[in-house]
């Protein structure tokens, strides 16, 4: 019969249309919100998904995976009385394996000594150029540059990060990639458990 | 319609010998980690066309040329497959690179040849004498000097390589934009006035147009004329423009315009290091990001002699194939576009696109720009919750979702009288042509990489090389539907067979070694054979980086495709070669 497959094709946008509406009136039925909650953008983002299937941004936010990466940041410990402990050591590791070069690190000597110093005196982003591919948090060995998770970067002019506005707490970092934080975090301790069972070692036959 | 084909041709190895045949003129290459034929400049044509037809190699994958600055050489390298498979065939021209660099053009051998030629003089300078159309076909008419030679600078050059020496450690930072645009590496041709200078090319192109007959069969006297479709066109997919004459409305000529994104993607290759480049390919075809990291992966591999960790490679795979499916779902939906059904079928195809994007996303960090390979692996494992993610979508939504796609579509009768009949290519000129990919063998050729020359693990995996033979639009739209379904075969096997273990071979370096020579890695991408020709000289930059990429060859034939149609088919026929800017204007 001739506009078989038309009409065949039509049943397929006719199922998905109603759809949407029998997913709201089953979510309804169990007491459940479908929008704007994240039980209901993680359904429509599923395997299970059935109908509509847009997230209403800004109002709704698509729940980002933890290796979601963005212009990078520098992490700090908090020391005590809110000192900053900047972990990045100027190694300039980022820096060479940046492929648009947009990494620019000044390091300093220290005035008394004429010995470099570990932290940077500046460190600047040119997040425009920034190509967002994650080396410099990936060959980081010091764990100190990372990438982040903030992906509203619109502005009016150009955007140069300086180490201001690229510092943040490790708390920060834990926050949005804890199973990575938790992984590094277990690595740094048994780091200096076996440095410090090495200094005892190397100590106690001294001492005896 | 599938026709199997077995594996069995790719394990013999090339048994070609030049030497015996040419002997006082074909010379094998002695320079180490080379490999194939030297041909003087004199012989070309004659070689060339013994390899044709007396070896069978019928398809010249890749033309393109090296710099040997150093050594005072241009060099022009060819690499002939054959569509029944197995290895391919490396020969190469020498010249003094002293102007004007001549080698004789290898069109009438393999008009395949065309647009790489071109892409050769323009980037290179290399005059292919007897080439009829030899104009620039990615920088502008008028522009100065050839962007690939050793000795070319770009403007805002800062050094020779990365990583720069400002950065670190004593940066000082700097916006680009603030340093002079003019400086005298910017090179512009003597006198050059914008405001009184006429584009010659536009003249050169709208003059291989012209075509002066006043009068048609039925003594009426007629006029043709030039159209120009693009570069702004919501059909074209990115900015290309198609110079059409028209005979009423049947195209009687067509030159493709392209080079309207074009960033010297090679160039950038060139100054950066190896591993550097990963993020780079992600640019070229932005809809498989994955399947070029895959390529260029490859290429360095077999450069730098390393295996790959077998997880790792199970897991290429599978974002690879996943890749594919993805793509070929945008292209059904895109075409349809195309074809006037607004948004709708685009849309279906769009969710299931972001439902694999969201598993690229959990692995690599990006939807799209994913840059996940690395040298002899992947940059981390795919936690298992993806990898459940994955089998969910590959056993149970994907292949019911295609097949809602193909009854939605398949059997409508406005969609098969549009596209039905409306010729593309037949099989011999798509092989002459260099064509490769879907559009190959929707027109009857059952030439795929995966079986033809097997990379990576495909030759653990049962599948079949999907092959329609009509080579018309709906053929062309149909093989992609069935190459999904291969697809999921395939990661249906991957997704069962993938063992544990570690993801990389290699430990994690921000700086590869990579040893002197040359290499050629290709894969077969959605869209075609996608290949990397890298030359090393040892130091921590590529001396040469080449992408042959599947758009920029698959529009070679466009003329010929479009010859005697109508304009009205022009967007449909354009839209089965399923180009991407990024990849075509590099």
């Amino acid at each position: 019969m001739y506009g078989k497959g038309i009409l065949k094709g039509l049943s397929v946008t006719w199922k998905r249309f109603w759809d949407t509406y029998i997913e709201d009136i089953s979510w309804l039925l169990r007491g459940k919100k479908r929008y704007f909650t994240e039980e209901g953008i993680r359904h429509r983002s599923s395997k299970d998904t059935k109908g509509i299937f847009t997230i209403q941004y800004p109002e709704e936010r698509l729940i980002l995976p933890e290796e979601a990466r963005y212009v990078p940041f520098l992490v700090y410990d908090e020391g005590s009385e809110g000192k900053k402990d900047v972990r990045c050591t100027s190694c300039g590791i980022c820096a060479k394996v940046c492929p648009p070069q947009c990494i620019w690190i000044v390091r300093s000597n220290d005035p008394q000594t004429g010995r470099p110093i570990p932290e940077p005196t500046e460190f600047y982003i040119d997040a425009d150029i920034c190509m967002n591919c994650g080396f410099c948090a990936e060959y980081c060995p010091f764990d100190a540059i990372k990438m982040d998770h903030d992906f509203e970067l619109a502005s009016y002019g150009r955007s140069v990060y300086n180490m201001e506005k690229l510092l943040k707490p490790a708390a920060y970092y834990a926050g949005i990639r804890p199973q990575n934080y938790a992984r590094e975090e277990e690595a740094r301790k048994a780091k200096e458990a076996a440095k410090a069972a090495k200094a005892a070692g190397a100590v106690a036959p001294a001492t005896s | 319609m599938t026709t199997p084909i077995s594996p069995s041709g790719t394990l013999q190895t090339s048994t070609v010998d030049l030497g015996a045949r040419f002997p006082s003129v074909v010379s094998a290459d002695s320079r180490a980690g080379y490999k194939g034929w030297m041909i003087p400049k004199e012989n070309l044509v004659e070689v060339a066309t013994a390899i044709r037809a007396e070896f069978g190699f019928d398809l010249l994958s890749s033309l393109t040329a090296v710099d040997y600055f150093p050594e005072n050489k241009m060099e022009v390298v060819y690499h002939a497959y054959k569509t029944t498979g197995g290895p391919g065939l490396v020969f190469r021209v020498q010249v003094p690179r002293d102007d004007p660099i001549e080698v004789p053009s290898l069109m009438d051998v393999w008009p395949g040849v065309d647009f790489q030629e071109r892409e050769a003089w323009d980037l290179m300078g290399i005059k292919f004498i007897g080439h009829p159309d030899l104009r620039r076909i990615l920088m502008w008419e008028g522009y100065e000097g050839h962007p690939l030679r050793k000795d070319w600078k770009e403007p805002f050059y800062e050094e020779e390589t990365k990583p720069f020496k400002s950065r670190w450690p004593d940066g000082k930072f700097f916006l680009a934009e603030e340093k002079n645009p003019f400086h005298d590496n910017l090179k512009f041709p003597q006198n050059f006035d914008p405001e009184k200078w006429i584009p010659e090319g536009e003249a050169l192109l709208y003059g291989s147009l012209a075509r002066y007959t006043l009068k048609n069969e039925e003594g009426l006297n007629t006029d043709q004329i030039v159209i120009n479709l693009g570069p702004q066109h919501p059909s074209t997919h990115g900015v290309f423009r198609a110079a059409i004459t028209l005979e009423g409305e049947t195209i009687v000529g067509l030159k493709p315009v392209v080079g309207y994104l074009h960033r010297n993607h090679d160039k950038i290759g060139e100054r950066n290091t190896f591993l550097l480049n990963m993020p780079f390919t992600d640019r070229l075809d932005y809809f498989n990001s994955m399947a070029n990291n895959f390529g260029y992966a490859i290429a360095v591999e077999k450069l730098m002699n390393i295996p790959v960790a077998e997880r790792a490679d199970y897991i290429r795979v599978i974002m690879a194939e996943l890749t594919r499916v993805q793509n070929h779902l945008v292209f059904i939906g895109n075409l349809l576009n195309d074809l006037g059904a607004m948004y709708t079928p685009a849309l279906y195809a769009f969710e299931e696109r972001e439902l694999i994007l969201d598993i690229f996303e959990a692995v690599s960090g990006a939807r799209m720009m994913c840059n996940y390979f690395r040298f002899g692996g992947v940059v981390r494992d795919v936690p298992d919750d993806v990898m459940q993610k994955i089998k969910d979508l590959v056993f149970e939504r994907l292949p019911a979702k295609t097949d809602e796609m193909d009854r939605f579509l398949t059997e409508n009768e406005v969609l098969v009288s549009r596209l039905q009949g409306v010729h593309v290519l037949d099989g011999e000129t798509a092989v002459k042509y260099s064509v490769t990919g879907p559009v190959l063998r929707a027109a009857g050729v059952p030439y795929d990489i995966r079986r033809a020359d097997p990379y990576s693990i495909y030759d653990r995996f049962e599948f079949d090389v999907a092959m329609r033979t009509n080579g018309d639009l709906y053929d062309n739209y149909l093989i992609r539907l069935d190459e999904i379904f291969q697809s999921l075969r395939i990661l249906q096997q991957a997704l069962k067979q993938i063992p544990q273990g570690p993801i990389n071979s290699q430990k994690p370096q921000y700086q590869v070694r990579v040893p002197a020579g040359e290499a050629y890695g290709r894969i077969e991408s959605p869209k075609g054979e996608l290949g990397f020709y890298v030359v090393s000289n040892g130091k921590p930059n590529p001396w040469r980086y080449h992408v042959r990429a599947p758009s920029f060859v698959n529009i070679t034939p466009l003329e010929q495709m479009c010859l005697g149609t109508k304009i009205a088919d022009f967007v449909a026929l354009f839209g089965v070669l399923d180009v991407v800017m990024g990849e075509l204007d590099r």
